[in-house]
């Protein structure tokens, strides 16, 4: 559904190309595509329009790069903006000097916050800490049992107050008990609410006012949608958070409520929860959270199995080639071997954005390749120059020379025409070119 | 510039997560024997587990033994998951998930009552808000330009209708606009609200239809989080307070202590429920459920369900099973398949829909959280793509907070109350 955006500004920007310089004129279609992918990916309506703003102003007057494609080039300075929006790479909360180092956790209902009081307690623990976790979500039915529970099974203490405590009284108690007991840190977990709930609110409030955290954690769902800026906006207001943890990233959302929060609290992001299990916590890389915002797959992955498998030179002449649309099955052969080289075929499909579901019925597996090869070496010169000329009789022979069926040459042949647009496609994404070096990712 | 080590290393990094996987696979499908053989052994678990079924099912068992048997790979074995201490996506290794043992029903909630009334008139507040906000950006009388346009637009997005809905009624009023159709404000939003409505379609029919055949079965499905639970208790409140007899199983055997959490909104509603031990097989609670809403004729079944990632194949594929178990029994149930979904969320929810949609094939939305300042517009995409309309909405925690979708008071708070 996302097509991937550096394809499509590559055909925005094609006519760019004898311009030699980005402008505002020629540069809206693409900032119109950029906007569309941000909001695609769940960027709040205003933050992408400021956003867009300031890339606009930073990419016009460039010089349209002559190594590099149009679209590369733009979707750099996009890439890069979202990086630096994003802000540095992940930093652990930052622990007391006088101990215990307390950690207060809020957020909206169902966005993850008991699994991610035990996700930190187990990696404290790991840590060698002695972790105290508070359950002070007195709300939801069965909260505290769940966070007894979860504590059990990563061998953490919790702490529960007496039925009918309020949940700053749990707190202020928790404490002493850390106190007393030597537990470090003390991590405390409150329940859902939502923002424009004055009682609740006030009520974390007090929570806080308790605790005296050193570090409030602000979770989201990575699902979240334009609302993402009002609720993270009203938290940080009334609680002043320090940090931000994006939940449930195993998933497929875009994640572009990471931008709007950052934009409307100017929060690091400090971790990402990444799975149900206790020890699916991963710190946050803001390039690639960018690149999946902008929906380019895992191209820094794809680039550099590129960069390690093809030869420069090899790949130089195989672009131009592709570039004259003289592509023939010599060079698949070549490319085939190349691909091969950068691991299973299925992976490598599967990261190219937008290719995935395209290739449904192309499933090529290795043995398959191998016999590719050898049709392809059954032919002659000419037949590989040109395929046209492949006619019924010459089919039969070239079955016979590789000791192959005419449906699987057949087959290859018609393989042969996806493969030309596939790697179209890998070229407009930057493999095969000299540029490659030069990319954003 | 080299970057292959670097590369090298993520390499060898996947290829240690894709064998991790097949291991789990491979020990799902080992625990789904070791299931079996457990559940042949005579229904002990249906005697011990089973608080309201009580006597032992074992024939009935040994048949969903039989369906697991015959599926492999797809019992979600907690056991076996563990031993082999795979780090996939299956649930069920690593952490030992035990029953939380304790009284629930004493958590005390003495500011519930106050902050619902606070609620409410919170939420009065934001309606009059975002509405005069509307109607200060629109203006009543204010002439129709591009800059009226961009506002609308504004309004649109951040309703999360998402690019392709907001581009299709963004479209409708730029036609309306060319035809010189739109003269002031209050024509604008009357084209938006016929086009979004239009989007919506039918309201939808009711979940519990008069005469319909007993027991009426009702699965909820969704991702982590969402309200399915909540949404079953109110579901379970409103029938119930109808007289009619309900009956929820809690097939949610997985996330710690969801199944005292239904229990407790059980209690609240007065419905009975059907439970086992965390870490059965969730398709072997529904059967249990099932042969219990029979023997006591019970009108409703609700089924709550383990919160999912649509994207995790074998968690789809457990869920799935909840439906061929009962389809097996009658191949008219469920009866209605629900995805929940929060309101907050954004363009994903079209992502979760068609998941679920293709894998339980769903017969409507229920959106929750509708009692926050998010206003759940990825449903029109839903709507308009999978022709699944929403059925119901959350409008806060208590248990009447639940009401019918009406389209028009949907349309009405997307477009800021304005004409309401
Ligand atoms: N404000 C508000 N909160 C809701 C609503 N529906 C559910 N919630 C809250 O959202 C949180 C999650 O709800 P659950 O019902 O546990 O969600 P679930 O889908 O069953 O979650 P899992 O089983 O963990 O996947 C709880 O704190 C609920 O009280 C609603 O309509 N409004
Ligand atoms: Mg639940």
């Amino acid at each position: 559904m996302f097509e991937n955006l550096t394809a499509r500004l590559d055909e925005t920007l094609r006519r760019l190309r004898g311009q030699g310089k980005l402008s505002e004129a020629n540069i809206a279609e693409a900032l119109r595509e950029v906007r569309r992918a941000l909001l695609e990916a769940d960027v709040n309506f205003k933050v992408a329009k400021e956003f867009i703003a300031e890339v606009r102003e930073e990419a016009i007057g460039l010089a349209v790069a002559k190594t590099v494609s149009p679209g590369q080039q733009f979707v750099k300075i996009v890439h890069d903006h979202l990086v630096q929006l994003l802000g540095t790479g992940s930093r652990d909360i930052a622990f007391a000097t006088k101990p215990p180092t307390r950690v207060l956790v809020v957020g909206l209902q169902g966005s993850g916050k008991t699994t991610l009081v035990a996700k930190l307690g187990l990696r404290y623990r790991q840590q060698g800490r002695r972790p105290l976790l508070v359950a002070c979500d007195i709300h939801r039915p069965a909260a505290i049992d769940q966070l007894e529970v979860l504590g059990k099974s990563v061998g953490v203490e919790v702490f529960r107050g007496e039925s009918g405590a309020a949940a700053e009284e749990i707190a202020r108690d928790a404490l002493d008990r850390a106190r007393g007991d030597g537990f470090d840190p003390v991590i405390v977990d409150t329940a859902g609410r939502l923002h424009i709930d004055a009682g609740m609110m006030q009520e974390v409030a007090e929570v806080k006012k308790a605790v005296k955290p050193h570090e409030v954690l602000f979770v989201a769902d990575a699902m979240t949608g334009q609302d993402a800026v009002q609720s993270a906006k009203a938290f940080d207001e009334a609680l002043g958070l320090d940090g931000v943890v994006l939940t449930k990233m195993d998933g497929d959302a875009r994640g572009g409520a990471a931008i709007s929060i950052r934009a409307v609290t100017g929060k690091p992001i400090k971790f990402i929860g990444v799975g149900e299990k206790l020890n699916a916590l991963e710190s946050f890389h803001p390039d690639r959270v960018a690149s999946r915002i902008l929906g380019m797959g895992d191209v820094v992955s794809l680039v550099e199995k590129a960069q390690d498998a093809v030869d420069e030179e090899e790949a130089l002449k195989l672009a131009e080639k592709l570039k004259k649309q003289a592509f023939t099955l010599d060079d698949f052969r070549t490319q085939l071997r190349y691909l091969r080289k950068m691991g299973p075929l299925e992976q490598i499909l599967g990261m190219i954005p937008g290719l995935g579901s395209k290739m449904k019925g192309l499933t090529v597996d290795e043995k398959a390749l191998v016999r590719i090869e050898a049709i392809i070496n059954s032919m002659t010169p000419l037949e590989r120059m040109s395929p046209k000329v492949i006619n019924g009789s010459r089919r039969k022979r070239i079955a016979r020379g590789s000791g192959t069926s005419v449906q699987e040459v057949n087959q290859l042949l018609r393989q042969f025409t996806e493969m030309k647009k596939m790697l179209k496609r890998l070229k407009s994404m930057g493999m095969g070119r000299r540029g490659l070096s030069g990319l954003p990712f | 510039m080299k970057l292959g080590r670097k590369w090298r290393e993520r390499a060898a990094a996947r290829a240690a997560r894709k064998a991790a996987k097949e291991a789990e696979a491979a020990a799902a499908a080992a625990a789904s024997e070791a299931a079996e053989t457990a559940r042949a052994g005579g229904g002990k678990r249906g005697a011990t587990g089973s608080a309201v079924v009580g006597g032992s099912l074992a024939a009935e068992v040994a048949e969903v033994a039989k369906d697991a048997a015959a599926e492999p790979g797809e019992s979600p074995a907690p056991e076996a998951g563990a031993a082999a201490g795979g780090s996939g996506d299956s649930r069920g290794s690593g952490e030992s998930v035990e029953s939380g043992g304790h009284a629930t029903g004493g958590t005390a909630q003495p500011a519930r009552g106050r902050r619902r009334e606070r609620l409410k008139a919170g939420l009065a507040r934001t309606r009059e808000r975002v509405a005069g906000r509307l109607r200060r950006t629109l203006g009543a009388g204010r002439r129709v330009d591009d800059a009226l346009l961009d506002e609308v637009e504004e309004v649109l997005y951040e309703a999360d209708l998402g690019v392709e809905a907001c581009e299709q009624v963004l479209d409708a009023l730029r036609e309306q606009a060319r035809a010189q159709r739109l003269r002031a404000v209050e024509d604008v939003v009357a084209v938006l609200r016929e086009e979004l409505l239009r989007l919506l379609g039918e309201p939808p029919p009711p979940l519990l239809p008069a005469g319909a055949t007993r027991p009426r079965v009702i699965v909820l499905v969704g991702v982590n989080g969402a309200g399915k639970t909540t949404t079953i208790g109110k579901l379970a409140a409103r029938y119930g307070a109808e007289g009619k007899r309900v009956i929820v199983a809690a097939a949610d055997t997985f996330r710690a202590a969801a199944i005292d959490q239904l229990a407790v909104w059980a209690e609240r509603s007065g419905a009975e429920i059907v439970r086992q031990d965390p870490g059965t097989d969730p398709a072997a609670v529904v059967f249990d459920a099932l042969t219990a809403a029979r023997a006591r004729g019970a009108d409703l079944l609700l089924v709550d369900t383990a919160g999912r990632l649509h994207n995790k194949a074998n968690l789809m594929a457990e869920v799935q099973k909840i439906r061929r178990v009962l389809q097996r029994a009658d191949p008219t149930m469920p009866h209605e398949t629900l995805l929940v979904i929060d309101g907050v969320t954004g363009q994903n929810g079209l992502l979760q829909a068609r998941g679920f949609h293709a894998a339980m094939g769903l017969t409507g939305v229920v959106l929750t959280k509708l009692d926050g300042t998010a206003k759940g517009g990825v449903v029109v995409a839903v709507k308009t793509e999978l022709g699944v309309p929403v059925r119901l909405v959350g409008v806060g925690e208590a248990l009447d907070d639940l009401q019918d979708f009406v389209p028009r008071a949907f349309v009405d708070e997307i477009l800021g109350g304005l004409g309401a």
